[in-house]
């Protein structure tokens, strides 16, 4: 990973560049009602817009923002700000959250609302309930791709496996074990 | 009769609810910034099991509308859990509380990053502590949804059945590759209409006895 030497080109922060935040944000505000599922399945989407079109980010930030973003706390759609970070610097980096959250959330929050308002309807509460095995089967799934390959990284997939079992059947504090995961991987142990 | 179907889903239990808004903000920072990797294990083990705000039923129903709407999963689901105790400020304020804090810091973190970039032995460890952290990542979300699919055995269409809708999507995303909106559209639809037929069928015979 290119994670650090990346960052050596470092832009300022603080760089003033209002009409690159601009385009970031059209760009995500396109994208967001596409976000079915998350903003992650949108990335060889974002990667044509900003990258091979738009000239705004090289690929190596690109990449390193989605990898920072999946190892720091928070929900995962911070890679967006981060990759507004290092094409525009704080702006670029608010500009870009606003375009990906703005569309998504009012939407979210039109339908919930008119949800809840009709739960005894009997098409509601059928929504409700059908969709729940396909979510548990999606969820799976995404854990499954994320995990490390058995191939390249049989210790990786063990401590994967491990802490699946652990998080199902004990109420160990997820902190260590993300603590512990870090550590173990910063020794090279795995 | 829609009332008496209601009242059947939704378990008797005492629950809590946030105190005010400030204790909502709280909350999701807090949770948020536990988060590594991905914020839903942290979410449920937060929300269900140590607030008890939600029941584990309650948090997998907004996880599925949450998963069908764009957005992030759990911003969305955030937004719904602040609605539905506060209105739209709690919506807003739980939502700001997911994503302000672990902004900020991640931003600090990239900063830093940039700052640190010349110290070139640090990279090695980073890249490796990067992996690590993944790796219990993912095996946290599988943990996770082990223990959502606790409810399944009350479902209504029967546990065997749901088992095998949740394989069929695994399936779809890993083995066939398949679009996600496929999935959602496909075996999304056909399920939910299998569901209401026999939620409606549940319901006319509980309506006209005979």
């Amino acid at each position: 990973m290119t994670l650090v030497e990346h960052a050596v080109q470092a832009m300022t922060p603080l760089m003033w560049a209002p009409d690159r935040w601009w385009a970031l944000f059209g760009h995500f505000l396109a994208l967001s009602l596409m976000s079915i599922g998350g903003a992650i399945t949108l990335v060889p989407d974002m990667h044509r817009r900003l990258v091979t079109d738009g000239g705004l980010l090289n690929d190596t930030d690109f990449t390193a923002s989605i990898a920072l973003a999946q190892a720091a706390p928070g929900p995962n759609v911070l890679f967006v700000a981060l990759m507004g970070w290092y094409s525009g610097g704080l702006g670029g980096a608010l500009g870009s959250m606003l375009g990906i959250m703005l569309p998504s959330t009012t939407l979210t929050l039109v339908v919930s609302r008119w949800v809840a308002t009709r739960r005894a309807w009997l098409s509601v509460q059928a929504f409700q309930a059908g969709m729940v095995p396909v979510t548990i089967g999606l969820l799976l799934a995404t854990g499954y791709l994320l995990a490390p390959p058995v191939q390249t990284q049989p210790s990786a997939l063990a401590l994967s496996v491990v802490v699946a079992l652990l998080v199902w059947r004990t109420r160990i504090s997820l902190i260590w074990l993300v603590a512990g995961g870090g550590l173990m991987g910063g020794l090279g142990l795995i | 009769m829609p009332d008496s179907a209601q009242t059947a889903l939704q378990p008797v239990e005492a629950l809590a609810r946030p105190a005010s808004l400030r204790e909502l903000f709280w909350a999701f920072t807090v949770l948020a910034m536990q988060g590594f990797g991905g914020v839903l294990a942290v979410t449920q083990r937060e929300l269900c099991e140590r607030r008890r705000w939600l029941t584990p039923q309650d948090f997998v129903e907004l996880l599925a509308s949450a998963q069908v709407l764009p957005g992030p999963n759990v911003c969305n689901l955030s937004l719904m859990i602040g609605d539905r105790f506060f209105g739209w400020r709690g919506a807003c304020v739980a939502l700001a509380g997911m994503i302000s804090g672990p902004m900020v810091l991640m931003l600090t973190l990239a900063w830093l990053l940039g700052e640190a970039a010349n110290v070139g032995q640090v990279q090695g460890v980073i890249k490796g502590a990067l992996g690590g952290i993944a790796a219990v990542a993912a095996g946290q979300i599988v943990g996770t949804v082990l223990k959502l699919a606790a409810p399944i055995k009350d479902h209504v269409l029967g546990w065997p059945v749901c088992a095998a809708l949740a394989a069929s999507a695994f399936a779809m995303m890993t083995w066939l590759r398949w679009p996600l909106v496929w999935v959602l559209l496909g075996l999304g639809s056909m399920t939910c209409l299998g569901t209401y037929a026999l939620l409606r069928h549940r319901a006319q015979r509980a309506g006209a006895p005979t």
